[in-house]
């Protein structure tokens, strides 16, 4: 029996069953029948525990929510004592966490005036897409084919179709796609001078993290200029020390006129995303401060979780320790692949960030499910499923990082059995 | 009024200590640091242990005089001395002590292979606090362990800076970042939170009785040792002129805050008188019973010392004491009546005041050595001057300590700086002195063989081993040394994606390599 007080289930088949009955039947099955058979129970640094008691470790990190691992302490402790004080607050008024909270962000992020706080990182991309037309008075956005920026209204509508068509919710007038590492397709969108900005992730994620040509991203930002439009970065899962700098902007040398940072901000304790702008582009904040409204978005409670997550993002050891574990994956998943090139045949890497590539369309899928048996949760790419999205944490320790890699070598036979299926009933 | 009345200055939420939490971090960060460290090859190791020596010696007199400054302890003069003796000389003491390569005794069939501890973590004194960690850095080095040093309060700004500077010169030797660390914030609930904590692999306790019992009851091992209390007997065959310039010498170097220094000098009724007028020679000044009972009043008001006199000078002690002794006196000496527990100058006083008794014979002499040792000191040293060898033995067979020191001052040769004794700041109480080693602790400590041993049986060879080295210290040393300063970040696709782009290729080892460390030095220069 789990007994959760409000909700009791016999066994993991009866959280199956009303899962599917009163939840979501279609995410239910999809992970069902993938093999993974995981119903996250009890949670501790960074290892998940299914209903059944096995240990997983997680390399999925929900795209860096959980950067410092489940229920850190120091943030539990910090949300913790928030509450014996604050609550979500009241947005319509200046607040002390708010203001305290958005000093220290403006002043970790060079060039930016104002932050402006949303509940998710759809809300912050919402809001980078409202004050971006109204800075420059345009209404079409560009983004990247295969990029990713939400759900919600606006944000959906930058991303692949197969979120936005089925909800009616793609704006093909407004919202224009470009080949991701093509700065000439972007030229050709831009030239005709209409467009308010182009948004994109430093990195794509959901795209399996292909990396930016060289000078990409600079020609991006200099062709905005050029045109009149603002250049909007996506830093929900680039950001907050997973490249190796605090923004994945800074380690490419560029400066965005807006970014937008959610998932780790709030450390997977308490919800909150931000939009951060440059002072040309907070006009509107003067003319009607109350034009964008969030209920939830910048709640006291988040804001001081997010300040303790940027206290602990900036302190010398933990950034000494991001570049420890990039290396030590650089190093070690590096000599796995010269070994077994069969299967495994790519690395794509910045920081902490690292995409694996995999020899078969689907190759990921088989990857992700070999490595759940061998103890490992890491999810494939949902729009590139040739690469695995492989995510340690920023605080990651050499025992479980040898633990990692250990795991992996030993689920390569299973891969490459997979693989083997998997082609042979293609 | 009305405001101040409903205005409440205290803190209006309870955050979490952060101090902890960074603590945290450090070890972690100092476990990857030992990792990488621990492929290091032999001259590798010296290269790192020799520019941290370098550096050592370099800032020896600017850290003596900002430890005196902050501490108020000692002479600024001989910190340096002990600044310098814990680089180059410490350094030299240990050259032929090869603790990274491994060992092949094709006698014994067996091949040893070094591991080191990883994490160390040591407490370093307000006494000798930047000699104390010079020496525990290099022992962590020629180990090729990490360490985390945990200052005393008292000298936490020297150290944390001396710690800033060794580490630097460590990393520009090729080491990897976070080697050589110095917690920030140190208190005892936190002290107590990383000797327990399982990144630590062993703890070097050198300070107050009560955090070394803490280290030994963490759970995790240690390496902690007690306080001294040396009895000094000067035997008749003694030459009473030199004894006493080297007990006057040892007494008054850095003001006696050395543990190893003379406590109590025992010498025989006999030769009172001569021992009397050789220590006034030598510069001490001979306190009459007043002032004796001016001391004791002053030294240990209401039986506990006082750290007042800490390290302080003779001088300084006579004026706030009450005693009248010239400007120039290096050492007061206080003639006691009865060595026993309730003379409370009987007692470890790390101050340059020395207790004087005169017994009947040496059986007597030591009889009351063995009785200073019990008060406290157990396990820790003792000294005899002069040149009667089967007395000598004796005396050294008697003693519940792991040193006795020989015709030299006592405080420089129990720490093996005027002795062949290993050089040392910790020295090992041994089972005395509740504590794991009775030797000077030197980096053979930090370090546990692997050994692989073949079958005794003849007819089973034993294999060829020389030239062989362990796979992993082929890797370059320098590989993981992700240095926290770095060239501008260069844009531009990652390293790694070239790799895989190239990966159906023929991506030779040395080229990954070469990429890999390329990459490293891009990804720890991106927050330049």
């Amino acid at each position: 029996m789990f007994d959760y007080g409000f909700f009791q289930f016999e066994d993991k088949q009866a959280l199956y069953d009303r899962a599917c009955e009163y939840w979501n039947p279609g995410k239910t099955k999809f992970w069902i029948d993938a093999g993974i058979d995981l119903v996250i129970d009890r949670r501790e640094g960074y290892c998940l525990y299914d209903m059944s008691g096995r240990r997983l470790i997680d390399l999925h990190l929900n795209g860096g929510t959980y950067n410092f691992g489940h229920r850190h302490p120091e943030l539990v402790e910090t949300l913790k004592a928030s509450l014996d004080h604050f609550d979500m607050g009241n947005h319509w008024f200046p607040s002390v966490a708010r203001a305290g909270f958005a000093e220290q962000l403006v002043k970790a992020s060079p060039g930016m005036k104002y932050a402006i706080f949303g509940a998710g990182g759809a809300e912050a991309v919402e809001i980078a897409i409202k004050t971006a037309r109204y800075t420059t008075k345009k209404r079409k956005i560009i983004s990247i084919i295969k990029g990713y920026h939400g759900h919600s209204g606006l944000s959906v509508a930058t991303g692949d179709e197969r979120f936005s068509k089925i909800f009616l919710a793609d704006r093909p007038d407004e919202f224009i796609q470009v080949p991701f590492n093509d700065a000439d397709a972007l030229e050709q969108a831009l030239k005709g001078r209409d467009v308010a900005a182009f948004i994109i992730e430093t990195i794509p994620a959901t795209y399996g993290f292909p990396m930016p040509g060289d000078g990409y991203l600079q020609r991006c930002r200099e062709l905005c200029r050029k045109y009149g439009a603002l250049y909007i970065a996506d830093e929900v899962q680039t950001g907050l020390m997973r490249t190796g700098s605090l923004w994945g902007w800074q380690s490419y040398g560029i400066d965005p006129d807006i970014f937008v940072t959610g998932k780790g901000l709030g450390g997977g304790i308490y919800p909150i995303s931000a939009c951060m702008v440059s002072e040309e582009c907070g006009g509107w904040l003067h003319e009607d401060g109350a034009a964008h409204i969030s209920t939830s978005g910048g709640s006291e409670l988040g804001c001081m979780v997010g300040y303790k997550v940027m206290e602990m993002l900036q302190r010398p050891a933990l950034i000494s320790n991001v570049d420890f574990v990039a290396g030590f994956f650089a190093e070690t998943l590096g000599e796995l692949m010269r070994a077994n090139e069969d299967v495994f045949c790519g690395i794509r890497q910045r920081g902490v960030i690292l995409g694996l590539e995999f020899n078969h369309p689907e190759g990921a899928v088989a990857a992700s499910r070999a490595l759940y048996e061998h103890g490992i949760w890491a999810i494939f790419s949902s729009l590139d499923k040739r690469v695995l999205q492989f995510k340690p944490g920023v605080l990651l320790d050499p025992a479980l990082c040898q633990e990692i890699v250990d795991r992996f070598e030993a689920a390569l036979p299973r891969m490459r059995e997979l693989l083997r299926d998997m082609k042979r009933a293609a | 009024m009305m405001a101040a009345i409903m205005q409440n200055d205290a803190p209006k939420v309870q955050l979490p200590d952060a101090a902890r939490a960074t603590a945290m971090m450090q070890l972690d960060r100092a476990g990857w640091a030992g990792r990488y460290f621990a492929r290091f090859d032999r001259d590798h190791v010296m290269q790192v242990a020799q520019a941290v020596a370098q550096a050592a010696h370099d800032n020896a007199a600017r850290y003596a005089e900002w430890a005196v400054k902050e501490t108020g302890f000692g002479v600024v003069a001989h910190k340096k001395q002990k600044n310098e003796l814990t680089g180059f000389p410490l350094l030299e003491y240990y050259r032929d002590l090869d603790l990274v390569t491994p060992r092949v005794d094709a006698d014994r069939k067996m091949v040893e292979l070094p591991k080191p501890a990883g994490v160390v973590f040591a407490l370093t004194p307000a006494t000798n606090p930047i000699s104390t960690l010079n020496y525990k850095v290099m022992l962590a080095l020629l180990s090729r362990n990490a360490i985390v040093i945990s200052p005393h309060p008292r000298a936490a700004e020297c150290s944390l800076d001396a710690v800033r500077v060794l580490a630097q010169a460590a990393e520009n030797a090729g080491a990897p970042s976070g080697l050589i660390q110095c917690l920030e914030n140190p208190n005892v609930p936190l002290i107590e939170a990383v000797m327990a904590s399982p990144k630590v692999a062993v703890t070097l306790a050198t300070g107050g009785g009560a955090m070394v019992r803490a280290a030994y009851s963490s759970s995790n091992p240690a390496i902690g040792v007690g306080p001294g209390n040396a009895p000094v007997f000067v035997d008749q065959s003694a030459d009473a002129t030199k004894a006493a310039r080297r007990i006057v010498e040892s007494k008054s170097f850095d003001n006696s805050v050395l543990c190893t220094n003379e406590s109590v000098v025992i010498t025989l009724k006999a030769n009172r008188n001569s021992m009397e007028q050789a220590l006034r020679a030598a510069g001490a000044h001979l306190c009459r019973p007043d002032e004796v009972q001016k001391l004791r009043e002053y030294l240990f008001p209401g039986g506990a010392f006082n750290l007042e006199a800490l390290g302080q000078s003779a001088v300084t002690i006579a004026k706030a004491a009450g005693v009248r002794a010239q400007a120039s006196a290096k050492v007061l000496v206080a003639p006691v009546e009865h060595v026993a527990a309730e003379e409370p100058l009987c007692r470890e006083k790390l101050c340059p005041v020395l207790a004087l008794a005169s017994v009947g014979d040496a059986g007597a002499a030591i009889r009351t050595a063995q009785v200073v040792l019990r008060i406290t000191g157990a396990g820790h040293s003792a000294a005899y001057h002069g040149e009667d060898e089967a007395t000598a033995m004796r005396f050294a067979a008697a003693m519940p300590a792991y040193r006795v020191v020989v015709n030299a001052p006592c405080s420089q040769g129990a720490a093996g700086f005027a002795t062949h004794l290993p050089p040392s700041f910790t020295i090992g109480t041994g089972y005395f002195g509740r504590s794991s080693l009775g030797e000077n602790i030197g980096p053979q400590h930090l370090v546990h063989w692997t050994r692989m041993a073949y079958n005794r049986d003849q007819s089973v060879t034993f294999g060829g081993y020389e030239g062989i080295a362990p796979a992993y210290q082929n890797t370059p040393g320098g590989m993981a040394s992700t240095k926290s300063v770095g060239a501008a970040p260069k844009g531009g696709a990652s390293l790694m994606d070239r790799v895989s782009s190239r990966a159906g290729g023929d991506v030779d080892r040395d080229m990954l390599r070469q990429l890999i460390l390329e990459e490293l030095r891009s990804i720890s220069g991106n927050r330049a």
